[in-house]
Formats: structure tokens, C-alpha cells, sequence
């Protein structure tokens, strides 16, 4: 270190000292070490338990140095229930994808939702399947050229793409629901505030949090990471905006 | 006048998306396409030595590689 | 000795569960096993126990993996189609290497099927069941007393060898009502350090994973599930045998059919004919050193496999006959109970006929 200075930012403690295995630019890298930063700073690694999906984070539990399990495709929802109801003093997340928890999942997402369930949820939001080299998802925009939409989403055959946060901030066991982006350094700054407010209202107990991040796939999107960056801002964005949806008492 | 910060990139962890690259107000960050690390990827650096120290780019860093210094007084 | 009470097969595995210091029940209902939820759901109140009424099966058994990741003693019941749905699960716990049971009190199919008893899930238990190589400790009670001690034995094998355990029984042995002797309740104290209950200073994080990406890695992990399952099948083979000394004839059946089995053994020696009953009470690791021995013997004529199904049980007695004897089945399906009677005329048939 220079004379005279100070470190003002660094990699989280909690973020485990090797290289992640996702594509240059992925907001996966992004999204798990705002989390690390949060559980850090809040000294709650020792409390919290966490659920990795079925997708490109299957791997999650490498890289994040706190307890985990790694859930079937789309059922991170009913193993964190258990976790959580069975560990009532733990701060439970489960981190998962768009094809995890709003197709294959979407079930046990719902109904863990509706109860009120004590996760805090991390739902990476990129608008299809990284993992499977870039299939259409439930969340992919209208007219989006995918392996599987290679003429772009027709919304007759496939619907609309599905707004996750809306729908479970529909449920009276849902305390709050957030969407945000790590597309630019104030995004990510709020992507870290809705996290650390979630896992506050984990310790409150008052019901389940939702946070949604608007995220990019640059390899699966053919484009580069920064012109991934252009694709969330003015088309994702638009569709998807962000913001808080709900929050407790209101 | 030493400027206000720096920041130490890890070379070996950079996979040069350039998210960095593109936070920086001051754009004082750079890739260096003149070189590749061991995994045979562009790197990023700090071209300039004019770091405000906002910390913008190790925020939106992926792979949490960046490392920010500000001077104390 | 211990509490005496008149109940149901199913009440009855509830009851012990709970005594077994069960932490976390996760269930659907579907006939004939409903009463277990219900059982429990009444119960809850006065125990410390966790139920969770799930959306489906597929929530079910996966928070049963949660459940068990997290070092608690936990289980799930259903019947056949419900049981279907779980397959996936069940692989990843079995690969996972979590502790847990699970009882399937199975009904007719295939399909939709009938909800009355049958035993057309013994392939579905024994062989796995759903992908990949593994096994599961599989019991199979054939009355309300063996509900309640088989369910106690299914935790303490699952915390024993790290492993699902299941409960294959039938709509029967569930429905049906009978004295029972429950045993004091266990104090259940946890011993999983492996398990995920927040990562402490003290230790390495915990993780509960499946994925063995790396193919060489995958081949590992299956030679230590198979060192595993033949460390089971060594030592955990459960049987009871009736009259089997010089019969005979040996019919080999388990569950609900075996009670029935039992009767025959005694209408035909009354008849003069030696018929003896091996009755598997683990279905997996099967009886196959006893089947083996018993087909060596001078006096075994034939096997007979009674079973309620197409004919199931019956490959795996054939496969440890070796050929050295007849071996013949006799079933029924579609939730028909067999009559000693109808069982007793095909054994005497294919007796008469050499």
C-alpha cells in the first residue's frame, strides 16, 4: 500500500478466495459478493443458512463461505422452508434464477411466498437459461432472440414475460419486495441496501422478503458485458422497472 | 498534488468484461489489450493516476477483484 | 413395558415418529395415508415438532432434504402416485447421503390406479427408483405393531448408514386397526456435524450438494454409496421365517400378503403338504443368502412368491434361487386381497405337477 492511504474497498471476507467459474461480466460474481458484504457487515455468517439452485449458482456454495445446501431445480423454495422452520433463529436465503424459480420452480415459490415463509429470496432475473447455453426463460422479453425463440419471444405462443415481483407481492405473507439492478455502480450501491433490508426483516420475523435483480447473460445473449449493460437499461429496465414494490406497513 | 485514490486490480482474477471500465467517472481505467493473464484474458488496470476513490468500479466488479485506497489526509 | 393402545396402521406410525423424536414432518395428503398428516397435525401442538402441509409431493421431499441437510430427524409419507412424484428427491437425498424417512403406503396401480392396497411399488423401492445407482433401506411391516417398530428402526438406520429410509408397507397394514405397544419416547439429541446449522468460527462452512461435476469425482462418490450399500446389505438383512425347517414348499412374501401366506403354511399341513414362509422384513438389503441356502436344501421342491402384484418380488427370489429350483408367483392386483384358499390351489396345483 501506498504512504498516506487508506483501503476503503475490498473483497468481503466471507467471499471465498477463488476464482468464480461464471462468464467475464455475469452479475452472479456481482450479486453474491454485494451479499457476502452485507452478511459481513452485519456479522450474521455464523446465522445465516443459505440455498443455491440448479443453474449457472449451482456452484454458489464455492464461493460463498457460509453454510449451504444446494437445491433440486426450482425446489430451493421448499428446502429453505424447511431450514427455516426447523432453524427459526437463522437467517435463511435462497438464490436462484429465473428458470429455476419462475418456470420449474415456480410452485414451491409461490406457496413458500404465500405462507410467509422466513426466506429471504434472491431471484437473479437475466431473462433466460445461462446454464443450458441461452434457452428462453418465462422472463424473457417479447421479441427476444433466444436458442429456443431464434425468431424472438412470440407472446402468442409463450406468453408474456412473467413478472415474479408483482405476483408475490400479491400475497399478505410477503413483507417486502424489491426490484433492483447491478447495471450501474448506484444500481449495484441499491442492489446491497435491498439486501441488508431484507435480512433485516428476516430478523424481524414479519414474513418473506423478495428481492429481484435484473441481471445480464452476456454469453447467452451474444453480446458484451458492457453492451449487456445497454440491453438492461433499455429494454429489460422498461419491461421490468425497478424500485420497491412493497415493504413492510405499507 | 498526489491524487485522492488507487486501486490495485488482481490480474489473475480480472476476466476484462470492463464493467469497471465503463463505472469510472474519471476514466482513469483502462484493459490492457496488450496482454493476457495466465487464463489468457485482457486485463484491467488503472491507466491514470487521477482515482477519486468512489469505489464505483470494485462495486460492479463481478469477480470482486478490485481493491480501492484513499489517501488519509 | 409400555403404552397399550388400539389403532391404526397408520395412526400408529405417526405416533411412533413422534416418539422417535421426530423434529420435522413435511407431507401431501393422498388416500390411504391422510390419517398420518391428520394425526400429526392434531398433535402438533403438544409436541415440538414441525409440520409443514406442503403443496405436492415434489415440496414435500424436498423439504425433507432441507429438513435432513439441516441435521434434524425428519420424514414425509404418501402413497404410489405421491411417491412417483418424489423420485427426484429421493435421488438427490440419496446421493446427498441425508438422513431421513420416508414411508409409502402404497395402493394399486398403475396410473391413477386404486386406492386400495397393493405391492406394485416393490420395484420402484428396492431398485432405487428414481436415477442414478443407489439404494434404499426399505421395511416392510406387515402389521400395526411393526408400523410403530419399524418406523423407530427406519430413523435409527437412516442416522446410522447416513441414508433414506423407506417404509414400503400397504393400504391395508395402514387402514387396518390393531393393538399396539408404543415405547417410551426417545430423547432425540442430534449428532450431525456435517449438517447446515450456520457456520460457526470453529469449523469450515458447511455444504449439502449432489453434483459431482467432474466425472471422476461422480465414480468416487458412487464406489463410496456402493462401499456404503454393501456394508448395509452385510449387515442389516432382516427375515422371519415360519415352518420353514423342512418344507417343502417355501413361499416367500412380505407385507399384507405374508399374513395371508401364513395361513396357507397351516391349511396345507393340515392337508398333509410341508409349506413353509420366508417372510422379507427388509426388502432391501434383501433376504438373499437365506433364499440361497434354501434352495440348496434336498427338501425345498419349488418357491412360491406371493405377492399383490404382477409378479415383482418374484425376480429377485429367481435371482438368488439361481436356477436351482422352481420358482412360481402367484398374485392378484388391483387392491384384490388373495384368499389362503385361491393361494393354497396354485401351490397344491404345482405341487401335484412335480
Amino acid at each position: 500500500m501506498r504512504e498516506g492511504y487508506e483501503v476503503v474497498y475490498k473483497r468481503p471476507k466471507s467471499l471465498i478466495e477463488t476464482r468464480m467459474h461464471y462468464c467475464p461480466g455475469c452479475f452472479h460474481g456481482t450479486v453474491h459478493k454485494l451479499l457476502m458484504e452485507v452478511l459481513d457487515e452485519m456479522e450474521i455468517v455464523e446465522k445465516t443458512i443459505g440455498v443455491c439452485p440448479v443453474g449457472c449458482s449451482v456452484f454458489a456454495y464455492d464461493y460463498m463461505n457460509v453454510d449451504m445446501q444446494e437445491a433440486a431445480h426450482g425446489r430451493a423454495a421448499a428446502v429453505a422452508t424447511a431450514i427455516s422452520r426447523l432453524h427459526p433463529d437463522k437467517y435463511v436465503f435462497s438464490y436462484q434464477g429465473d428458470g429455476d424459480l419462475a418456470a420449474i420452480g415456480t410452485a414451491e415459490t409461490i406457496h413458500a411466498c404465500n405462507r410467509g415463509e422466513n426466506i429471504v429470496f434472491i431471484f437473479i432475473n437475466n431473462g433466460i437459461y445461462g446454464m443450458t447455453g441461452g434457452q428462453m426463460a418465462p422472463t424473457t422479453l417479447k421479441g427476444q432472440i433466444t436458442t429456443t425463440s431464434p425468431h424472438g419471444r412470440d407472446p402468442i405462443n409463450a406468453g408474456m414475460p412473467l413478472k415474479m415481483s408483482e405476483i408475490v407481492s400479491g400475497f399478505d405473507g410477503v413483507a417486502y419486495v424489491e426490484r433492483v439492478s447491478c447495471n450501474t455502480a448506484g444500481n449495484a450501491r441499491k442492489t446491497k441496501k435491498a439486501l441488508e433490508k431484507a435480512m433485516k426483516i428476516s430478523e424481524q420475523k414479519i414474513g418473506t422478503s423478495f428481492i429481484e435483480v435484473i441481471s445480464n447473460c452476456p454469453s447467452g445473449w451474444k453480446c458484451t458485458p458492457v453492451q449487456s449493460l445497454d440491453w438492461i437499461k433499455d429494454e429489460q429496465i422498461p419491461y421490468f422497472p425497478l424500485g420497491v414494490i412493497k415493504e413492510p406497513g405499507k | 498534488m498526489a491524487a485522492k485514490g488507487y486501486v490495485e486490480i488482481s490480474v489473475e482474477c480480472c476476466k476484462g468484461c470492463g464493467l469497471c471500465v465503463v463505472s469510472c467517472p474519471v476514466k482513469c481505467l483502462e484493459i490492457k489489450k496488450t496482454d493476457t493473464n495466465s487464463f489468457g484474458l485482457h486485463y484491467s488496470f488503472q491507466a491514470e493516476d487521477k482515482c477519486i476513490a468512489c469505489k464505483n468500479c470494485a462495486i460492479v466488479c463481478p469477480d470482486a477483484c478490485i481493491t480501492v485506497y484513499k489517501k488519509t489526509v | 413395558m409400555g403404552e397399550i393402545r388400539f389403532m391404526k396402521g397408520n395412526e400408529a406410525l405417526a405416533e411412533a415418529a413422534i416418539r422417535a423424536g421426530m423434529q420435522g414432518y413435511f407431507g401431501y395428503p393422498i388416500t390411504p395415508q391422510s390419517e398420518i398428516v391428520e394425526y400429526l397435525a392434531m398433535q402438533e401442538p403438544n409436541h415440538d415438532y414441525v409440520l409443514v402441509h406442503a403443496e405436492s409431493e415434489v415440496a414435500s421431499i424436498n423439504m425433507l432434504y432441507g429438513g435432513a441437510g439441516a441435521g434434524s430427524r425428519v420424514m414425509t409419507t404418501t402413497s404410489s402416485p405421491g411417491f412417483s412424484l418424489m423420485q427426484e428427491g429421493v435421488s438427490y437425498i440419496a446421493c446427498a447421503e441425508l438422513p431421513c424417512v420416508i414411508a409409502n403406503i402404497s395402493r394399486g396401480g398403475p396410473g391413477l390406479g386404486t386406492i386400495q392396497a397393493s405391492q406394485g411399488d416393490y420395484f420402484q423401492a428396492v431398485k432405487g427408483g428414481g436415477h442414478g445407482d443407489y439404494n434404499l433401506i426399505v421395511l416392510a411391516p406387515n402389521s400395526v405393531q411393526e408400523m410403530v417398530d419399524h418406523t423407530i428402526m427406519a430413523f435409527e438406520l437412516a442416522d446410522k448408514y447416513n441414508t433414506p429410509a423407506l417404509i414400503l408397507t400397504d393400504g391395508a397394514i395402514g387402514q387396518m386397526m390393531e393393538k399396539v405397544v408404543l415405547p417410551e419416547p426417545i430423547e432425540y439429541k442430534p449428532n450431525k456435524p456435517w449438517a447446515t446449522t450456520g457456520k460457526t468460527k470453529d469449523r469450515e462452512r458447511n455444504y449439502i450438494t449432489s453434483l459431482y461435476i467432474k466425472s471422476e469425482d461422480m465414480e468416487q462418490k458412487n464406489f463410496k454409496l456402493q462401499a456404503k450399500y454393501k456394508e448395509i446389505k452385510e449387515n442389516e438383512v432382516r427375515f422371519e421365517s415360519y415352518k420353514i425347517d423342512d418344507a417343502e414348499i417355501i413361499i416367500v412374501s412380505y407385507g399384507v400378503s405374508s399374513r395371508t401366506s401364513k395361513k396357507v403354511v397351516d391349511l396345507a399341513r393340515e392337508k398333509g403338504i410341508k409349506v413353509g414362509l420366508l417372510r422379507p422384513i427388509t426388502l432391501w438389503p434383501f433376504p438373499t443368502e437365506e433364499i440361497a441356502r434354501l434352495s440348496k436344501l434336498d427338501s425345498t421342491k419349488f418357491f412360491l412368491s406371493v405377492e399383490m402384484s404382477v409378479g415383482q418380488m418374484v425376480e429377485d427370489v429367481k435371482l438368488n434361487v439361481e436356477g436351482r429350483k422352481p420358482v412360481y408367483m402367484y398374485g392378484r392386483t388391483g387392491g384384490i386381497m388373495m384368499t389362503p384358499e385361491e393361494i393354497l390351489e396354485y401351490a397344491v396345483k404345482k405341487y401335484e405337477e412335480g
